[in-house]
């Protein structure tokens, strides 16, 4: 076969490939930013407007260790009164610029992120949910010392009991009050 | 698009609120007006609640007597809907429109009545607040911590001909409360302790601006879609108050983000919000992918937003069929990689998008956590 036939042939290939590029539609073209990189998946949920900045840090931390997905959980509570697949704005109001400032913030430590959102009963309920639909390698959870703030004790203990995963429970020391909260979020959210 | 039925009544709905705003008060004005142009007009079913004002302007008004219905041990009184049709005026006055019948009647609702009375050809005018709409009904109880049980289709208000908003501050109406216009004095420091709260109201109020500045938007978008000459100038009309946000999405862990922003922004503008995922033909999800549809599925319910799913090669094409259905003002869309070969010599996307649906704003959502140079987290 003479060289002038191979670079014809060639040509041919690259034009051929170029063009599939210009008319094959752009669906799974995925930007390298939404394509995630670890196998293990690590559940940070979470029920008010902040977190423990010491869970979140574990969390990134592992993640880096172990090539894992931080998964970033908003468990919201739909009252009795209403259906369970109620929306739920007002709760949301509260979750959504957490998730997004836990989502920019692991995301410019260069660890990966996929969000979620539970809805139950009660948060313990949301997670159960949350847990029956999905494999989590490892959950990460803060006993803090107001249980409103996130889950109650009966909650961790629930946890340790059933949870088919790694339980980590993180109890900051008492002059470790920093926090990631809404306010964190870069920007108009 | 069928022509609307020429011998069907036609359906006109005062909405409000909440009661005491006036609402059957200026049903029978509109009543007496319609006497006065030498309509036959009667009133199929009146509900004063004790209120004098209300009780003193229907005075002239030709009344259907209503009807007994022994229910169990009790006798109720339901509208006389055989009593309407052999009456057969013009023009019916049927109040409170989610009213749920007693048993034995022809029908449980009373909207299904006015639906029947609209077929026999009779215009009604009737009442209706904005709580008891069906989709609005989670959405206040969640706002008000009340649940009403009497709900109706929306679909009944949307093919009502006209819309009509019966405003009131709530300052105005909790001073109608307290002087004993909207209930009788032992009711009043109850309704004051429970569902006339000022933010319940004015949450209230809000609701019922927008249902009905949708409903304007709705009847516009409507109009259009015949394509007569009225249409042609109902689409020179000023845009509608109402705004309805779109949002691009796939089953990947950005979308989120993108939605997340979406809702915000729709939260901002008082919008609805679609969200939109449109799947190449025959392509199989990854299990990464599945997860990430389902998770988007939950995050669009747990919003309110409207997740729509539509199989198409042509994503352009799809996306101006589906804002032109839904009414879309904004679209959102996350940011793509740079593109390759002669994929750019394609008209991006967005640009695709300004050329094909002009009046609708395009956006392009940044990934805020790349952006150099960001407000820092530190010390939060």
């Amino acid at each position: 076969m003479s060289a002038g036939v191979v670079v014809a042939v060639a040509c041919g290939a690259a034009l051929l490939g170029i063009a599939a590029g210009y008319w094959l539609p752009p669906h799974g073209r995925v930007p390298a930013s939404n394509r995630l990189q670890g196998g293990r998946r690590i559940l940070l949920p979470f029920t008010g407007q902040e977190i423990s900045r010491r869970s979140f840090e574990a969390a990134v931390r592992l993640a880096k260790a172990e090539n894992a997905i931080i998964m970033p959980a908003f468990l919201a509570q739909v009252p009795m009164n209403l259906p369970l697949e109620t929306a739920l704005p007002v709760q949301c109001a509260r979750g959504m610029p957490l998730l997004e400032a836990i989502e920019q913030r692991a995301t410019s430590l260069g660890v990966p992120v996929d969000s979620r959102v539970g809805r139950g009963r009660s948060a313990r309920d949301a997670l159960r949910k949350l847990l029956e639909q999905e494999h989590f390698d490892r959950v990460i959870v803060s006993a803090d010392e107001d249980p409103r703030l996130g889950l109650s004790y009966e909650d961790l203990r629930w946890m340790l009991a059933r949870v088919p995963a790694e339980i980590l429970i993180l109890r900051p020391a008492p002059d470790d009050t920093r926090r990631i909260s809404t306010e964190a979020v870069k920007g108009h959210f | 698009m069928a022509a609307p039925d020429q011998s069907r009544g036609r359906l006109k709905v005062f909405i409000g609120m909440a009661a005491g705003v006036g609402k059957t008060y200026r049903m029978l004005l509109e009543g007496h007006a319609e006497v006065e142009a030498g309509r036959d007009v009667a009133v199929g079913l009146l509900e004063t609640h004790g209120r004098a004002d209300t009780a003193r302007v229907a005075e002239g008004l030709p009344m259907i007597p209503r009807r007994r219905v022994r229910y169990r041990e009790a006798v109720l009184e339901e509208m006389d809907l055989p009593a309407i049709f052999s009456r057969a005026p013009e023009l019916c006055l049927i109040d409170e429109l989610a009213h749920t019948n007693a048993p034995g009647t022809e029908h449980a609702k009373r909207y299904e009545d006015v639906e029947a009375v609209l077929a026999a050809g009779i215009d009604v005018l009737s009442t209706l607040n904005v709580q008891h709409l069906e989709s609005l009904n989670d959405h206040i109880t969640e706002l008000s911590g009340i649940r009403v049980r009497e709900t109706i289709p929306d679909a009944i208000l949307g093919r009502a001909d006209e819309v009509v908003l019966i405003d009131l501050t709530p300052e105005a109406l909790l001073e109608r409360l307290r002087a004993g216009k909207v209930y009788p004095t032992e009711r009043i420091d109850a309704a004051l302790n429970n569902f006339f709260k000022i933010e319940n109201l004015s949450a209230l109020r809000e609701v019922a601006l927008r249902q009905v500045a949708e409903e304007v938007g709705a009847k516009r978008l409507t109009t259009e879609l015949v394509g007569s000459r009225e249409e042609s100038l109902a689409a020179a009309a000023p845009q509608a108050v109402g705004e309805r946000l779109l949002a691009l999405v796939e089953p990947y862990p950005g979308a989120q983000r993108l939605v997340r922003r979406a809702w915000r922004s729709a939260q901002r503008l008082g919008a609805g919000l679609d969200l939109l995922w449109v799947r190449a033909p025959g392509k199989e999800l990854s299990e990464d992918q599945q997860r990430s549809l389902v998770a988007l599925r939950q995050l669009a319910s747990v919003l309110g937003a409207r997740m729509i799913e539509e199989e198409s090669d042509d994503i352009a094409a799809t996306i101006v069929e589906v804002a032109q259905r839904r009414g879309t003002t904004y679209i959102l869309i996350g940011g793509s990689r740079p593109a390759r070969g002669l994929a750019r010599l394609r008209v991006p996307l967005p640009q695709r998008l300004m050329q094909r649906l002009p009046g609708v704003d395009v956006r392009i959502v940044a990934d805020r956590a790349q952006r150099p140079n960001g407000s820092s987290l530190e010390g939060l």
